[in-house]
């Protein structure tokens, strides 16, 4: 298999903290990975310097053969890499059809007038928000502006999709049909990366796990041995009992 | 639909209404006129870039001097519509130049290199007449009258008028809009946000570049300190303030009547003219003491919002 994400040596610092230290792991062309970890250990940071949002201190992130970490997000985004992020974001002054038209205007397929709108109401109609399309963004539920962000960020048309705990805060119905979601765009050919913390749907989903600790990798490998890691059980326990 | 073509329809017909002024108006009638639309466009203009972006500009004059003082330098030796081409072409190549080195300054710092700019180039032009040419002033003689440059303010008033309105739904607006919302969302949806600025930066210039131009043989002679006067800047600025810099109307609805209380002022009071108006903008700032932008922004949305569902209001 040929790698899609190429990690290496990535170190963010925020003044004296090392968020995400000497990170290095890779993504091949068509996996789901999880990116785990307890709280505060450095996953939204690596995803943040992924995107472009955030410029690493050091180390390379690459794209196929193409380096990507130090370009902004744009550029990124056209290279198509696209995410959601793990404290919603959406337009709220743009109905939810326009959040998910921004997108289709500005990424790799330009598409705009009745194309993109109608383009975005088949990327709103997957994750089950059609009926939503000329409502303000800001008039949406949590979980509604959470799958609008989906649609916005499948919109870009990504090779790699970066999911910040997309799942997070959905009930047991809302989760199943996510996971199905996040499978649906698996078989299409969408390589992702997710940091997710709902257990079940990492076993579901992930082939593989990255498991991050105080800014360190701590296991790499296959889900069911990365969970069962030694290491990883310390630092899961440790933090849920504190 | 037929509010659109409502709104077509009473637009064109204010235009061919101030078109047929100047057949009759008096010569001061006129002159008025030039006045207005001259400030109706630099507002339109200034809030075209600085509505959406929220930067607050002072290069007003910068580009407006630049277009006048084009004209004066090459009024013998160039056909008028090359001319204004030539003033437009200058414009736009400082915009960019400006534009490029600035856009990532941020708030007050933006403010205060805009002024210097304009400060820094008036200081230029009059190191280059005085040590160069070796005279500060330049006549300009142009077969050019009055009612021809009212006409050609109208226009250039349209102009920009339409484009402010073309803009606001073409693809750059959609991408203004996302960046005034969230600009970590516009850059993660492959919007240059850089560029996108850039752009209006640069057409906001040109426009402002071209009302000096056209303006300029109205004062048969010029120099550095009456091209490069920085109260330009500052009535623009409070102009569109007034008027709401996000609407499209906004500064047109500030730039008018603004325009008459100081062309009254300037009438009654030619004394204390420059008090009367440090006393108008601190008036207008301290009624509204949270920023005038601010106030008139947050107003348009509550009041956009309320159209489309009762929130409650912020707490004043
Ligand atoms: N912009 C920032 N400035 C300063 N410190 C930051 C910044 N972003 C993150 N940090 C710090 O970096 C560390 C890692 O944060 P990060 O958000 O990457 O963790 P996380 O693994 O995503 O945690 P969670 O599971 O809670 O989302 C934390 O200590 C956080 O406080
Ligand atoms: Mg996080």
């Amino acid at each position: 298999m040929s790698e899609l994400l190429t990690i290496n040596g990535l170190t963010k610092r925020f003044g004296g903290l090392a968020a995400v230290n000497a990170v290095s792991f890779s993504v091949a062309k068509g996996e789901v990975v999880g990116l785990l970890g307890p709280n505060g250990s450095g996953k939204t940071t690596v995803m943040n310097m992924i995107s472009g949002h955030l410029p690493p201190t050091s180390g390379t992130i690459a794209l196929g053969n193409e380096t990507i970490s130090g370009l902004l997000p744009n550029r990124i985004a056209l290279k198509g890499v696209s995410r959601t992020f793990q404290l919603v974001r959406g337009l709220p002054s743009l109905t939810v059809a326009e959040n998910v038209i921004a997108a289709l205007a500005f990424g790799r397929r330009r598409l705009w007038g009745d194309t993109a709108r109608l383009e975005a109401l088949s990327r709103l109609d997957e994750v089950g928000l059609a009926h939503r399309a000329n409502q303000l963004a800001q008039q949406l539920t949590y979980i509604d502006q959470k799958r609008m962000e989906l649609a916005r960020a499948l919109a870009l048309e990504p090779e790699l999709l970066l999911l910040d705990e997309w799942l997070a805060g959905l009930n047991p119905t809302e989760l199943r049909t996510g996971i199905e979601l996040i499978d649906t765009i698996r078989k299409r050919g969408v390589t992702i990366l997710m940091v997710e913390h709902v257990m079940d749907a990492i076993r579901a989903l992930c082939s593989r796990c990255v498991v991050m600790n105080a800014g360190r990798k701590i296991a790499d490998g296959p889900t069911a041995e990365a969970l069962a890691d030694r290491e990883v059980i310390t630092a899961y326990l440790g933090d849920a009992h504190a | 639909m037929s509010r659109a073509l409502l709104s077509v329809f009473v637009f064109a017909l204010v235009v061919a209404v101030l078109a047929y002024v100047p057949f009759i108006a008096g010569s001061y009638g006129i002159t008025l006129g030039i006045g207005m639309l001259g400030y109706v466009t630099l507002a339109t203009a200034w809030a075209l870039f600085s509505g959406p972006t929220r930067y607050v500009s002072l290069a007003t004059v910068a580009f407006f001097g630049i277009g006048a003082y084009t004209v004066a330098v090459f009024s013998e030796n160039m056909a008028y519509p090359l001319l204004l081409a030539v003033a437009g072409a200058i414009g736009l190549a400082v915009a960019l130049v400006v534009g490029l080195a600035t856009l990532r300054l941020a708030g007050v710092y933006f403010v205060i290199f805009t002024f210097g700019l304009a400060e820094l180039i008036r200081q230029l032009v009059t190191w280059y007449e005085v040590n160069v040419t070796g005279t500060l002033g330049r006549y300009i003689f142009l077969p050019v009258t009055p009612e021809g440059i009212y006409w050609q303010l109208l226009a250039l008033a349209t102009t920009a008028f339409l484009i402010s309105w073309g803009i606001g739904r073409s693809r750059i607006g959609l991408a203004l809009k996302v960046i005034g919302d969230d600009e970590v969302v516009a850059s993660h949806c492959g919007i240059d946000i850089a560029r996108v600025k850039l752009a209006l930066f640069a057409v906001s210039a040109v426009l402002i570049t071209l009302v000096g131009a056209i303006q300029a043989p109205r004062w048969t002679y010029v120099e550095p300190t009456i091209a490069f006067n920085p109260t330009v800047s500052f009535l623009t600025l409070i102009m569109a303030l007034l008027g709401g810099a996000n609407r499209l109307t906004g500064p047109l609805l500030g730039a008018v009547p603004l325009f008459m209380l100081f062309e009254w002022l300037s009438a009654n009071f030619p004394n204390h003219y420059s008090i009367i108006l440090g006393l108008v903008f601190i008036a207008i700032v301290f009624v509204l003491p949270r920023g005038v932008l601010a106030f008139v922004e947050e107003n348009w949305r509550r009041w956009r919002k309320s159209g489309v569902k009762n929130l409650p209001a912020v707490a004043e």
